[in-house]
């Protein structure tokens, strides 16, 4: 079965999810062939084990995100398989208007995939899981961290066509990030805080503690409605991100549903509240019924030992 | 010029969702509201109106159940009303035709929706309907305001944010926006009452609804995690830390 990778890419190479878009296609038995937009990261991409080609696919549209013209460019390169994408911005929005040029269906967003082609995801927020079959051609797009990446060691062949299209988004201004924290989106390991936070100045020490783990630090929103220094992108949750870490920190954060709707799927998560009937409890692995006064300086105390 | 705003209904974001048999109870949900990123993409078409003129059309495609939603719509200042009856359609391009032909019919040169519905979590809808009525799409904005004959957009990008220009026709999927949904006074909620609601079907806008290549096979509660551990006090970090290290595997 053809499978087309659209790779996800960041500003200068390949994301590495796309070793998890391959291996999550190999694993329902296809041979995939990995478009690269702006023939960004052709090179890691061919070095994914199990990749039949990669092709870079250059043009000045790929100068700008535009969708729709990102969408004309690579389609008549897409095959009539199935389309695999990352579930991050960029990936759904151009997988969906893939989808609709070919007139197929498009499931968004799978946490796991089966030949056949069975596909399972989250509905409704995470309270509940649909489960569903679908045959090619399709689109989906996979979740990240949710499926098991592909090796290295492959050497697959690389070619690159020139395919352009109208462009009809035009950057007018670029608006730099306040710091370089990581993102909640990229990170594996996150350390949020909420209201219980006290203010917003006292985030400084979920930063150190991030800095010493390489975590991103999130927040509820709360935090984020209260104190104009929290910025929206750090919000986890239903109308904030959605995320899967392997380690979730929540530092005085409640645990309302429409917050634990973004982070319950994480693989550990870990309490810190003073409120030992905080609902956050009933999601934690591991609680600590403490106020962040007293537990954040011992975890850098212990972390630092590590 | 023409705003059209696509709106869904949705369980209520408190709302508990069960499962019975293999499918999710729908009969069994306590309230239903308007998506949350609809409510950010309606907010922003009623400013777009405000500083520009045009009027502005509410589009759902749903169930009897979702005119409530549209007069919630018309309370705040929405003008014209369109339900479109869903005969049980679910599959998302189907859904994306039938809101296509509807805003294709309306007129309306720019089209506003949210990111992705609280109910599929999908994020299709917008670029489907985009390249459907030939109208560029720009994703996941925050906040939009006319400019000449056009509009600048802020989305976030992988440096940060950014302010992008684009001409009609056009259509914004809604992150959360700056400013959150107004709330109706009373003229308005009297004035949405004596609203009618225009209702069609796929027949009226010429959409033939084929079959789906998705099936839908069951829906689950989530799986139920182990009930984890808890400590008490500041003194249990260290073993917590060292369960992470060795239990769990993840430091
Ligand atoms: C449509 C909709 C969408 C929403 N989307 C989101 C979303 O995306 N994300 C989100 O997070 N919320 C969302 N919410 C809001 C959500 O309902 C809660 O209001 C919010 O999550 C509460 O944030 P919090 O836990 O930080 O604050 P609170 O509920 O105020 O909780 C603060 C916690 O801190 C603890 N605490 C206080 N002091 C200390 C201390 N010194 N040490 C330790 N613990 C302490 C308290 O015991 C308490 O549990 C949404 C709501 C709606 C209606
Ligand atoms: N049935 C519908 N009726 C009206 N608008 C819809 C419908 N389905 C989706 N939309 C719009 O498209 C957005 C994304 O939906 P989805 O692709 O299902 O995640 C929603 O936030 C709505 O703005």
């Amino acid at each position: 079965m053809d499978v087309t990778i659209i790779a996800e890419t960041t500003v200068d190479g390949l994301h590495p999810v796309t070793s998890q878009l391959v291996g999550a296609a190999i694993a329902i038995g296809g041979t995939p062939t990995v478009l690269c937009p702006g023939g960004l990261g052709t090179t890691a991409a061919a070095s994914i084990s199990g990749v039949s080609k990669v092709i870079g696919v250059e043009g000045d549209c790929f100068n700008t995100f535009d969708s729709g013209a990102w969408a004309t460019a690579l389609n008549p390169l897409v095959s009539d398989g199935v389309i695999i994408a990352a579930s991050a911005p960029s990936g759904r929005e151009v997988a969906a208007q893939i989808a609709a040029m070919r007139g197929i269906p498009i499931i968004q967003d799978a946490t796991g995939l089966e030949a056949g082609i069975t596909v399972t995801r989250g509905i409704y927020s995470g309270k509940a899981i649909e489960i569903s079959t679908v045959t090619a051609p399709c689109a989906i797009t996979l979740r990240a961290n949710a499926f098991d990446a592909a090796g290295g060691g492959g050497s697959a062949v690389v070619s690159t066509v020139n395919q352009s299209a109208d462009v009809a988004v035009a950057v007018r201004e670029a608006i730099a990030k306040a710091s370089e924290r990581l993102d909640v989106a990229e990170a594996d390991i996150i350390i949020s805080g909420g209201r219980g936070m006290g203010d917003p100045a006292n985030f400084s020490h979920l930063n150190d503690i991030a800095d010493m783990i390489g975590a991103a630090v999130g927040a509820s929103r709360a935090a984020v409605d209260t104190w104009g220094e929290i910025p929206h992108g750090m919000q986890v949750g239903q109308t904030g991100k959605t995320v899967t870490p392997s380690l979730y920190i929540a530092v005085g954060i409640s645990g309302a549903i429409q917050h634990l709707a973004g982070m319950r799927t994480s693989k550990y998560i870990v309490a810190i509240n003073k409120d030992p009937d905080a609902p956050i409890f009933g999601v934690a692995d591991y609680g600590i019924v403490a106020t962040w006064e007293a537990a954040l300086p011992a975890l850098k105390e212990e972390l630092g030992k590590l | 010029m023409g705003i059209a705003v696509l709106l869904k209904q949705v369980p209520d974001t408190t709302a508990k969702i069960s499962v019975s048999g293999d499918r999710v109870d729908e009969t069994a949900v306590s309230k239903w509201s308007m998506s949350p990123y609809d409510e950010y993409a309606l907010e922003a078409a009623l400013q777009l109106k405000e500083a520009g003129g045009g009027d502005i059309v509410a589009i759902t495609c749903g169930p009897i159940r979702a005119t409530k939603m549209l007069t919630d719509a018309a309370a705040v200042g929405v003008d014209n009303l369109i339900l479109i009856q869903d005969e049980g359609v679910t599959d998302s391009t189907h859904v994306q035709s039938l809101l296509a032909a509807a805003v294709k019919r309306s007129g309306s040169d720019v089209v506003l929706c949210g990111k992705q519905a609280a109910d599929t979590n999908g994020g299709s809808t917008g670029p489907g309907v985009s390249h459907l009525i030939g109208a560029a799409c720009v994703g996941m904005i925050s906040e939009v305001y006319a400019e000449g004959d056009g509009f600048i957009a802020l989305r976030a990008s992988p440096t940060g944010n950014e302010r992008v220009e684009v001409s009609r026709p056009c259509l914004f999927t809604f992150d959360k926006g700056a400013t959150e949904l107004r709330r109706p006074n009373v003229r308005g909620i009297m004035m949405a009452k004596k609203k009618q609601i225009e209702t069609v079907t796929s027949d009226d806008l010429g959409v033939a609804i084929g079959t789906s290549s998705v099936s839908l096979q069951s829906h689950s509660p989530p799986p139920v995690k182990p009930p984890g551990q808890k400590f008490e006090g500041a003194d249990s970090v260290p073993v917590v830390v060292a369960k992470l290290r060795d239990e769990a595997n993840v430091i």
